[in-house]
């Protein structure tokens, strides 16, 4: 156990997480230079294209160091992203160090915060990285300052490198060895080992990935999981090099995967403990929670024929992602389709890309919601109850509610202070909260409490505008508040569209109402008639906005020759027309159900 | 088996042109020097190569490019030969287009001669300035003293304008269609500007050189079009074709009310029992094909009951007339409800866009200037897809 090291690395998006972690790769021999023609960790399309990581990955590196021992290094790549913070504190669970990568250049993100303060609060060994040293703008001198000065560590020694250039590697290595402490545990203790993360591997069955806390590991062994309370029995064990290699065992300390011909991974949940069937352990690790969807939209397919093919697909990924919920929706509107939630909004993007790209379906999606919970009066004929309200299209009966309740989060932005302002208000017109404001620098961090409702639409898209993409963001939730929250509809030509209403706060319906009827109006081609467009509280009509009459769509001329142009137009039309969804005689593009949410320049 | 109608209307092409109008997206080109003998001769073996079977011609339309530039000798040989082929009804109409430029006004007593019994003059404006935007070669005095010559010669003469100019006010076209009315010709085309993909007027646009009249704009244009022809005796048989009662284009008629026609010369289109013909466009593809094969098409294909239904369609509703849904049922073998959306059908008949009387249906007045987007709401979507 000596020789052992459990690491993870922290960094921003683009601040060259993936790129360190091949170098560390390659220069223990990990894979040959042909192989790292790519980047390994990431695995999927979408982790390299957005340059994020989803699945926690491991790599178990063999390096000799100066000190003429040979070290087993496993390196954990863990999600980036908040909504993925619960496997994050798992991942972190797994280790007792972690590498800080900040960029030379750009310097400390609200992101890497978030997973530093987590990684502080595991009592991680944290190694500061200053990476991309090379690059012209860097000034390796402030970032060290900043760390310090932002995060309270101890940067005076932190390693310069450039991943890119392969400077500072070996330092990088020295350092895991000489600064993060080796694991502690028991080999002739009960075994007591963290299911760390699980992935579904088409010829391995559920893969699960282990870090073994005391006791041993072996193929053969029949385990329990403690808070699933199945039994299975183990079929391999082994370690990625980051290529999949069998071993005879994992030891206290190790960091490894198994499987178990396990057919679902909602059946190897991330925070279980998993011990042995006879003299198991007595009590699992603590930390274990079941992970809720907080964000919740409507799927629908654009083809009605394609409805059997999506649910199909959604029971595929599932099998994948046990953190995404889904359920059968119907909708006047848009036909047969699922109420799917998931933990975030990244989450909600990802499983939305994976199914339109992987599973080549093309979708709608309904406007992202989250979850209210509403005390219900007792009616004549319905007892006082509670309701938790996934879907607008499900609001009771306004007379029976007593309370709405709904998330808020607590969000960290970090920024340069010249677009403070505009941030500021943005916050406050979303119904924020400030709790804190510090300038650092030339940079301020200013922390605000916000219904997630505000947020869940296009805050981020707005923030990076205002901020020309310099501010970032995180957030994590803070619980249920009540509010005083109504729904709005919104009317096309007197009908109610069922997929464009939505919960909003009393204060500011108005003011959303009239925004969606005047982007509706330019989201609705002219028809042949005019077409009011309303938005209303119960009956109550706040905003209106009315589409005029087409006036005039005629080929002037057309004679013998034309006709076969004049035919191809006629099915363009029609094709055009194929992609829209027809609310009392208007066809409203699909991608009008989105847009017309988004808030533009308030 | 689809009752076909024997084409009894054919049309010829003559491509060329002495300079292309900048808003003309029609097979036209120019050229130095033309073969008049090699060109007869080519045009001779397409007349044999499409001889019909008994049924005479009932009209002829020599369009273009810019048929008047044809020598009345190569116009009166193919007539000729034509007649001698195919056989004329007693009434046969022969449409010639024609510039209204004082050299081609000179040539119109000789095409009367030869056969022609019906002239379309390209006047498009009656002012200079817009004369000049449109491209056109001609003055305003040009035209009306070539529409004199041509009254004299002819027993029918139609004159097309352009209207709906950038920027062209209301009361601007007011008085020019007004004067237009008053040369006193039974027939007029009368076309909104256009820009089509490809023609100069789409670059200028796109350059920003100018800008298109607006839509609104341009449909009230429309309807006062169509209230001052009515009022001249002189209503809109067709969007953009007026005539007085008896004088409308036989020959464009054939095409709205889908009856077969053939085409011959470059980039021809014809239609002829459920098939459909294009001919090489280039000139000198055509007679290189017609020299190689006997006839000059390019793309021959049938077309099945739905394609007919829908073509049928959208050129039998530019009509005022409209069109009788039992007799198109009746030819192609469908049902009324494959062909038309009845739910569409009935509301845009309570919008007051269409009307239905017994088993015709058509476009009103209020219509007419939506028809492209009343097509397609109105066209099954069956048969469109199919």
């Amino acid at each position: 156990m000596r020789f052992i090291r459990n690491f993870s690395i922290i960094a921003h998006i683009d601040h060259g997480k993936s790129t360190l972690a091949d170098r560390l790769i390659q220069f223990t021999g990990g894979l040959t230079d042909r192989e790292m023609s790519e980047q390994v960790l990431d695995n999927m399309d979408i982790e390299r294209e957005r340059g994020i990581t989803i699945k926690a990955q491991t790599v178990r590196l063999s390096y000799t160091a100066k000190d003429g021992h040979t070290y087993q290094l496993n390196l954990m790549d863990t999600p980036g992203h908040v909504d993925f913070a619960y496997e994050v504190s798992r991942s972190l669970a797994a280790c007792e160090g972690a590498l800080l990568v900040v960029d030379a250049a750009q310097g400390v993100e609200a992101q890497t915060l978030a997973n530093v303060y987590q990684s502080i609060e595991h009592d991680h060994e944290i190694v500061p990285v200053i990476n991309k040293i090379d690059l012209p703008a860097a000034e390796p001198d402030k970032v060290r300052a900043e760390i310090e000065e932002v995060i309270g560590l101890d940067a005076s020694n932190a390693v310069l490198t450039s991943a890119k250039s392969g400077i500072g590697i070996e330092d990088v290595l020295e350092a895991v060895v000489a600064r993060i402490p080796p694991p502690t545990g028991t080999r002739d203790a009960p075994l007591k080992a963290s299911l760390v993360d699980s992935w579904y591997d088409p010829y391995l069955g559920v893969v699960i990935l282990v870090r073994v806390i005391d006791g041993v590991i072996t193929k053969g062994l029949p385990v329990r999981f403690m808070q699933g309370g199945t039994q299975h029995l183990i079929d391999r064990v082994g370690a990625f090099t980051p290529k999949r290699i069998e071993l005879p065992e994992l030891g206290p300390g190790e960091i490894g995967f198994i499987t178990a011909q396990i057919k679902e991974v909602e059946q190897a949940r991330v925070g279980d403990t998993i011990t042995t069937v006879k003299g198991g352990a007595a009590d699992p690790l603590p930390g274990y929670k079941e992970v809720q969807p907080v964000v919740f939209c409507g799927l629908f397919p654009v083809d009605a024929a394609d409805f059997e093919k999506l649910r199909e697909s959604i029971a595929k990924l599932r099998l994948n992602d046990a953190s995404f919920s889904f359920e059968m929706e119907s909708s006047a509107a848009l036909g047969f389709g699922f109420r799917c939630g998931f933990l975030g909004l990244l989450h909600l993007e990802i499983i939305q890309e994976r199914l339109t790209r992987e599973y080549d379906l093309d979708l709608i999606t309904t406007a992202p919601s989250v979850v209210y919970r509403i005390q219900l009066r007792a009616s004549r004929t319905d007892p006082a109850g509670e309701l938790l309200l996934h879907n607008p299209a499900d609001y009771p009966d306004p007379s029976r509610i007593e309370t709405i309740e709904e998330p808020w989060i607590k969000a960290v932005i970090y920024t340069p202070d010249e677009y403070l302002g505009p941030i500021l208000k943005l916050c406050q017109d979303r119904r924020g909260i400030q709790t804190d404001l510090t300038y650092v620098g030339g940079r301020a961090q200013v922390s605000y409490e916000l219904p997630l409702n505000e947020v869940v639409f296009d805050f981020y898209d707005r923030l990076k505008s205002i901020s020309r993409g310099y501010a970032s963001f995180d957030y994590e939730q803070i619980g249920l508040r009540e509010g005083d929250l109504v729904k709005m509809s919104i009317l096309v030509n007197n009908e109610p569209v069922d997929a464009l209403s939505l919960i909003v706060h009393r204060s500011v319906a108005e003011a959303r109402g009239r925004g969606m009827c005047e982007r509706l109006k330019d989201l609705i081609p002219r028809h042949l008639f005019k077409i009011p467009i309303q938005a209303a509280i119960g009956g109550k009509v706040i905003a209106r906005e009315t589409i005029a009459a087409l006036r005039k769509d005629v080929t002037a001329k057309c004679y013998g020759g034309d006709i076969t142009r004049k035919k191809k137009l006629l099915e363009k039309q029609k094709k055009g027309k194929a992609r829209m969804r027809e609310y009392g005689n208007v066809s409203i593009p699909q991608e009008a159900f989105i847009a017309a949410l988004r808030m533009g320049e308030e | 088996m689809l009752k076909a109608i024997m084409a009894r209307a054919l049309y010829i092409h003559w491509p060329f042109c002495l300079r292309r109008c900048p808003y003309c997206d029609f097979n036209s080109h120019v050229r130095q020097e033309v073969d008049i003998e090699h060109w007869k001769n080519t045009f001779f073996r397409e007349l044999t190569f499409e001889q019909p079977h008994g049924e005479p011609l009932r009209s002829i339309f020599f369009g273009g490019g810019t048929p008047s530039l044809m020598p009345p000798a190569l116009v009166g040989a193919l007539l000729e030969e034509a007649e001698r082929l195919y056989g004329f009804t007693s009434d046969i109409e022969i449409t010639l287009e024609a510039n209204p430029s004082s050299v081609e006004a000179g040539k119109f007593a000789a095409l009367a001669a030869v056969g022609i019994n019906r002239v379309s003059l390209g006047i498009q404006a009656l002012n200079d300035a817009d004369l000049r935007f449109l491209g056109r070669l001609h003055s305003a005095k040009d035209a009306q003293t070539a529409l004199m010559i041509a009254q004299k010669c002819f027993n029918r003469v139609s004159i097309d304008l352009i209207y709906a100019r950038p920027g062209q006010a209301q009361a601007d076209w007011e008085r020019e269609l007004g004067r237009a009315l008053q040369f006193g010709t039974d027939h007029l085309s009368l076309y909104q500007l256009t820009i089509e993909p490809g023609t100069r007027f789409a670059t200028d646009v796109r350059r920003g050189a100018f800008t298109p009249l607006a839509d609104d704009p341009a449909a009230d244009l429309f309807a006062l079009t169509r209230s001052m022809t009515a009022a001249a005796g002189r209503p809109a048989y067709e969007i953009s074709n007026h005539a007085a009662p008896g004088q409308e284009s036989r020959h464009n008629l054939a095409y709205w009310r889908y009856e077969d026609y053939l085409g011959i010369g470059p980039g021809a289109h014809g239609r002829r029992g459920g098939v459909a013909t294009r001919r090489h466009k280039k000139p000198e593809n055509w007679l290189a094909a017609v020299a190689e094969h006997g006839h000059g098409v390019a793309e021959q294909y049938v077309l099945g009951p739905s394609a007919l239904a829908s073509e049928a369609l959208l050129m039998g509703l530019r009509l005022n007339e409209g069109i009788d849904l039992a007799a198109l049922a009746h030819r192609f073998e469908l049902r009324t409800g494959e062909m038309i959306d009845q739910r569409r059908l009935a509301l845009h008949q309570s919008l007051g866009l269409v009307w239905q009387e017994g088993s015709r249906i058509g476009i009103t007045e209020a219509g007419m200037p939506l028809l492209d987007a009343l097509l397609g709401e109105l066209v099954s979507d069956t048969l469109v897809a199919a």
